[in-house]
């Protein structure tokens, strides 16, 4: 632990040097530190005049103590080994009606796809609630949550650097004014990742490598095309984005590669789980859950005649995939 | 009975997060209560009114909506004791992002959302920074890198607070939310002789009085210029 009395006493440009992220600190606090850098900690906040201090509702002792926070947050998070989480496992609670799910115990390992299906509103954002929140017999299912096969510590469901879920949805867009260079360039940065450069463009190339038609990174974020902004959300969301556990609510199959789109999450050893009825997904996973009355009802394997099947429907896929391309570019459409 | 500050910027989704929220804690069997704070409309009181929750309104008017919440806190908890309710929530919108209706020792909730831009957290003072909870919704229509920035931005001004995703449409988080905003322990009797977390600024320039006319000559009290390079002398 860091404590505020040794932090006080330091100079700004040492506090800089020896935590870079200080700096996202005094900026959203909008601590101006320019000319200060060779005054302590303590000299600089003590330089606000009474009325500056009430101008701009700056509150010193608040400063001191999160930064104290802060800093010691921050040197813990980056410590945390990454991948810690080899599989989450669902233990069964009750449906609305009070009746006991239907399965023993369900385990979803690292770089797994399972698919959840069932009408809307039959419970798939509790389940989801549930596994974000680590859940143990406290939430209205009364599931229990399993992280490596054991009750994890329940500190994480309050932490915003190491959130168990990450999810995508055909809903969801880009609202920031950026380009796509600045906006993966600022996710790095929350991330504190060390290799910036070389994150963004993999995650350029893994996006255009989705999408039909290629982005680069003068592209604002609001231009692109909904097949581009998928490609690009996936992208993120599987190299950049902390986070082991993604669901996918959904992704439409127009302008975006979904089967690479889900061996890139793969490869990048998320669990996946995928809510949808296209079966060109859902049979692509091993396992879907069912979900009926606010339970889990049911969990069926993919079984060998399915994966057959699947066979048939990707090449189909592909049939009106490559139709489209050819609409896009301008030709006819005469054979299949 | 317990109280429960819960502020944010109009549209974040306050009203939203906060029945989502009481119909999780009204199945443990407590009773919750509403006092909606505005400044010239409301009429989110029908909707908790509708939802079976007692409810009053306040609008302030030509006050300042803060100065009103300060002003009539004491009387609003008599209210809620009358009401026998357990959980008594006060809804005020912030709307200078300078001022903060929160109370020392009694629970604050700060209600803010993803599409208010990534500076929000920025902008906004003693209403988010001196929140003990940080709801942050609307996650449901940005992309997770935006959620994951806007959450850090958020953590940086105000690291001390839980943070949490709740959707107001949905109910997802919400149900979490209610878990830690009701403490049987905590006995709130009076708000009287109890502290503002932060004082709220100084204002009364000759406008707060009614002053119509724009001109120097018309400006006293409280005046401040920007600084614009003109020679103001």
């Amino acid at each position: 632990m860091i404590s505020i009395k040794e932090l006080e006493m330091k100079k700004i440009k040492d506090l800089e040097n020896q935590y870079p992220f200080i700096l996202s600190f005094f900026e959203n606090n909008k601590l101006n530190i320019e000319g200060f850098e060779d005054s302590t900690l303590n000299e600089y906040l003590n330089h606000f005049t009474e009325e500056e201090i009430e101008e701009w509702a700056i509150d010193i002792p608040k400063i001191k103590s999160d930064l104290e926070f802060y800093i010691n947050q921050m040197i813990q998070f980056l410590g945390l080994e990454k991948d810690i989480i080899n599989s989450i496992t669902i233990l069964p609670g009750k449906d609305k009606y009070g009746n006991k799910e239907n399965f023993d115990s369900l385990t979803i390992k690292k770089s797994e796809i399972v698919s959840i299906v069932g009408p809307t509103g039959s419970g798939k954002s509790r389940l989801l609630a549930d596994i974000e929140w680590a859940a143990n017999k406290d939430t209205p299912t009364e599931r229990t949550i399993l992280i490596n096969g054991e009750i994890p510590d329940y500190s994480m469901r309050f932490s915003t650097g190491n959130k168990l879920v990450a999810q995508l949805s055909q809903n969801m867009n880009f609202v920031m004014d950026l380009t796509v260079g600045e906006f993966l360039e600022l996710h790095a940065r929350s991330r504190m990742v060390e290799n910036e450069e070389e994150v963004i463009l993999k995650i350029t190339e893994a996006a255009n490598e989705l999408a039909g038609e290629k982005f680069n990174l003068d592209t604002p974020v609001t231009g692109l095309s909904g097949g581009q902004s998928r490609a690009l959300m996936i992208a993120d969301t599987a190299i950049l984005s902390k986070s082991p556990i993604v669901l996918i609510d959904e992704i439409e199959n127009a302008g975006i590669d979904r089967k690479r789109a889900l061996n890139l999450l793969v490869s990048e050893e998320k669990i996946v789980l995928m809510a949808t009825h296209d079966p060109n997904l859902a049979l692509m996973a091993d396992k879907r859950i069912v979900i009926k009355n606010g339970g889990i009802y049911k969990v069926i394997e993919t079984d060998s005649k399915e994966k057959e099947i699947l066979k048939e429907l990707e090449k189909m896929d592909k049939i009106i995939n490559s139709m489209r391309t050819k609409l896009r570019n301008g030709e006819r459409i005469n054979s299949y | 009975m317990n109280l429960l500050t819960v502020s944010g910027p109009p549209s974040s989704g306050k009203t939203s997060v906060i029945l989502k929220t009481i119909e999780a804690i009204r199945k443990r069997g407590l009773r919750v209560g509403v006092v909606k704070f505005d400044c010239l409309y409301t009429d989110d009181d029908e909707l908790y009114e509708k939802a079976g929750i007692p409810v009053m309104k306040g609008l302030s008017g030509s006050l300042c909506p803060d100065h009103y919440f300060a002003s009539n806190i004491e009387e609003v908890v008599r209210w809620g004791k009358r009401e026998n309710l357990d959980l008594l929530v006060t809804e005020s919108a912030g709307l200078c992002n300078r001022c903060s209706p929160y109370i020392k020792g009694i629970k604050a909730v700060c209600v803010i959302d993803n599409l208010s831009g990534i500076n929000t957290p920025k902008k906004i003072g003693p209403m988010l920074k001196t929140a003990d909870i940080i709801v942050i919704t609307k996650g449901d229509i940005v992309s997770q890198a935006e959620r994951e920035v806007f959450a850090s931005k958020v953590n940086s001004v105000n690291p001390q607070a839980v943070i949490m995703a709740v959707n107001g449409l949905t109910g997802q988080g919400a149900y979490e939310l209610s878990t830690l905003v009701y403490d049987e322990d905590v006995k709130v009797e009076t708000v009287k002789g109890e502290e503002l977390r932060f004082p709220m600024p100084s204002a009364l320039c000759s406008y707060c009085l009614g002053e119509t006319r724009i001109g120097e000559e018309y400006q006293m009290g409280n005046v401040r210029k920007m600084n614009i390079g003109e020679d103001n002398d």
